[in-house]
């Protein structure tokens, strides 16, 4: 028995090192100079803060991370707000067209998003919406997804909450924004973490349409200094950590709202 | 489920509000394009103005086009790597994970986890770098564990036969950890009582495992072998990143998003682009319910 515990924290070790030494690797990286990258592997002799001021200075890095910001965090509120707004209509209120509304979202699940591209790109031209961010952010201005999660979880609340707000001379909205929304805080916070995650780290998409340079966010951006700056490890090492740091705070603040967000939508079916 | 039987008031044109804006944002935005690919894809496109109706050419094209044939095979063995690699890692971490005397848990979920947050890009930028012919970090590793010095060059990213490996590696350092998650929360949700009526049966931990815990946890196993399935058919950016934005040598990265990517949108061709969207989507349909099918019978011994 002992054995066999011993075995399994052995492993479980194993596992975190396997984890953790990439990212430790990346951020030594860093902090040496470009002809040093790899002529030490976990020892930093000679620290140096080049690569920061080069990320800075040779590609206009602060822009990406302003519009990157800007996109993520506007979409996490069009569509925490809007999904929201939609899932709890679905679980507190009959309504004509309810079914036809859920059938219809039920279907379009099993369709890849990749099926869309050309059609979506082609509509957006149309509307005069390529390279620009509301063309990014109208047609993702909800999630089916999102609506689902919303939904799963405001069916719990109480109706006779609703009932009091109501007698109390609650509008229907203000019964969203005071009492719903208020109630439902563990989804929020999971839901923005996960759309917060999925904008920033989107790249196909924003590839396909984002055209003006200045306007580009930071995958796209990272992918182009790939081809641009292939031997400057160092200042991409370095784009990547700045690049991936807002998540990794993020999640650390919401990290118990996002397992359970994550989770629900499985494990509760 | 919920408590079902209770008022409930209609609120007048309170909820027909609340879900307009989806509604109409989803029938232009989604439903739309959906219809509008059908179409398209019966058609040749130079740039969004001209289109010239082609009927099947598209799709008689693309399925004798040895560079599809490529792109899917390539996706497939990825597919069928990862996922037979990764959900049983996945799993077997899960349970180590959820052992009672085990200490520190949440350190543990957090930092097999943590490799998701980096997202595909991000991933793909660093493993290029990690996976450096010359003194990389993985070769350093492969050097020390077939203790083989001349094994510290190897051109993983630059050989058409270690393309695939070092792919499959970088994703299941992304996602063991990621899936974990799903199976913890599964077991946590396993029955303990039937755990502690099968010992005083005197059940061993493999019947038990198989008795209790694997029926119990089998939605979940469902939930994450057709997820993981469909994410891997879909694969993009993590190749495409790996290997400079290019699909590598001797195409050993193409897969069918980057196929569709580059014969798309490079050439500026949205119906063969929605042509290959079809297939792709037609193939991970069949997949999925063949998935579902084949499991779900196992599921309900």
């Amino acid at each position: 028995m002992k054995i066999l515990r011993i075995a399994a924290i052995g492993i479980l070790l194993l596992g975190s090192i396997l984890a953790l030494v990439p990212m430790v690797w990346l951020i030594l990286a860093t902090f040496r100079a470009n002809d040093r990258v790899f002529s030490e592997v976990f020892t930093v002799t000679k620290p140096t803060l080049a690569n920061y001021t080069d990320l800075f200075t040779m590609v206009p890095f602060f822009q990406f991370l302003a519009n990157s910001t800007f996109l993520a965090c506007t979409a996490v509120c069009l569509q925490v707000f809007f999904s929201s707004l939609a899932g709890f209509a679905l679980a507190k209120y009959d309504f004509q067209g309810k079914k036809l509304v859920m059938g219809i979202m039920l279907a379009t699940v099993l369709i890849p998003g990749q099926l869309t591209l050309a059609p979506s790109y082609d509509l957006l031209y149309r509307m005069h919406l390529v390279d620009t961010y509301q063309g990014l952010l109208i047609p993702g201005a909800v999630s089916v997804f999102g609506i689902f999660l919303f939904r799963q979880s405001m069916v719990r609340i109480p109706d006779e909450l609703l009932q009091a707000g109501r007698i109390d001379g609650c509008s229907e909205f203000g019964l969203y924004w005071n009492v719903v929304l208020p109630v439902s805080r563990p989804m929020v916070g999971a839901f923005s973490l996960m759309t917060f995650m999925a904008t920033w780290n989107s790249f196909l998409w924003p590839q396909i349409m984002l055209h003006s340079k200045l306007k580009y966010t930071l995958p796209i951006a990272l992918a182009q200094m790939v081809g641009l700056y292939q031997q400057q490890y160092g200042m991409l090492m370095a784009g990547t950590l700045v690049a991936v740091l807002p998540v990794i705070i993020l999640f650390l603040l919401l990290q118990k709202e996002f397992v359970a967000g994550l989770t629900a939508g499985a494990v509760k079916g | 489920m919920t408590p079902r039987r209770s008022y409930r008031v209609g609120g007048g044109a309170a909820p027909y509000i609340f879900v307009a804006p989806f509604v109409l944002l989803f029938l232009v935005f989604s439903v739309y394009p959906i219809l509008q690919s059908f179409r398209l894809a019966f058609y040749a496109t130079s740039g969004p103005q001209d289109w010239s109706p082609v009927g099947f050419r598209n799709f008689t094209f693309l399925l004798q086009d040895p560079d599809f044939h490529k792109a899917v095979t390539n996706t497939l063995t990825y597919t069928v790597a990862t996922v037979l690699l990764q959900l049983p890692l996945s799993l077997g971490l899960a349970l180590l994970l959820s052992q009672k005397w085990l200490k520190g848990q949440n350190l543990f979920r957090l930092i097999f986890f943590s490799p998701h947050l980096l997202g595909q890009v991000f991933v793909g930028v660093l493993f290029a770098v990690l996976f450096q012919p010359k003194y990389g970090l993985v070769n350093h590793a492969y050097a020390a564990i077939t203790m083989n010095p001349a094994n510290i060059t190897t051109k993983w990213l630059g050989d058409p036969v270690t393309v695939m490996p070092a792919l499959v590696l970088t994703s299941l350092w992304m996602y063991v950890g990621f899936n974990m998650i799903y199976f913890l929360a599964a077991l946590q949700g396993v029955d303990q009582e039937l755990h502690e009526a099968a010992l005083v049966d005197g059940a061993g931990t493999l019947a038990r495992f198989r008795a209790v815990t694997l029926p119990a946890i089998w939605p979940v196993c469902q939930f994450v072998l057709v997820t993981s399935t469909m994410g891997s058919l879909q694969l993009f950016e993590l190749p495409y990143l790996l290997l400079g934005n290019t699909s590598g040598p001797d195409n050993a990265g193409l897969t069918i998003v980057m196929y569709l990517y580059q014969n798309g949108f490079a050439s500026g061709d949205l119906g063969y682009a929605s042509a290959v969207g079809w297939t792709l989507a037609a193939g991970m349909l069949v997949i999925s319910l063949a998935q579902l099918r084949m499991s779900g019978g196992v599921g309900k011994e």
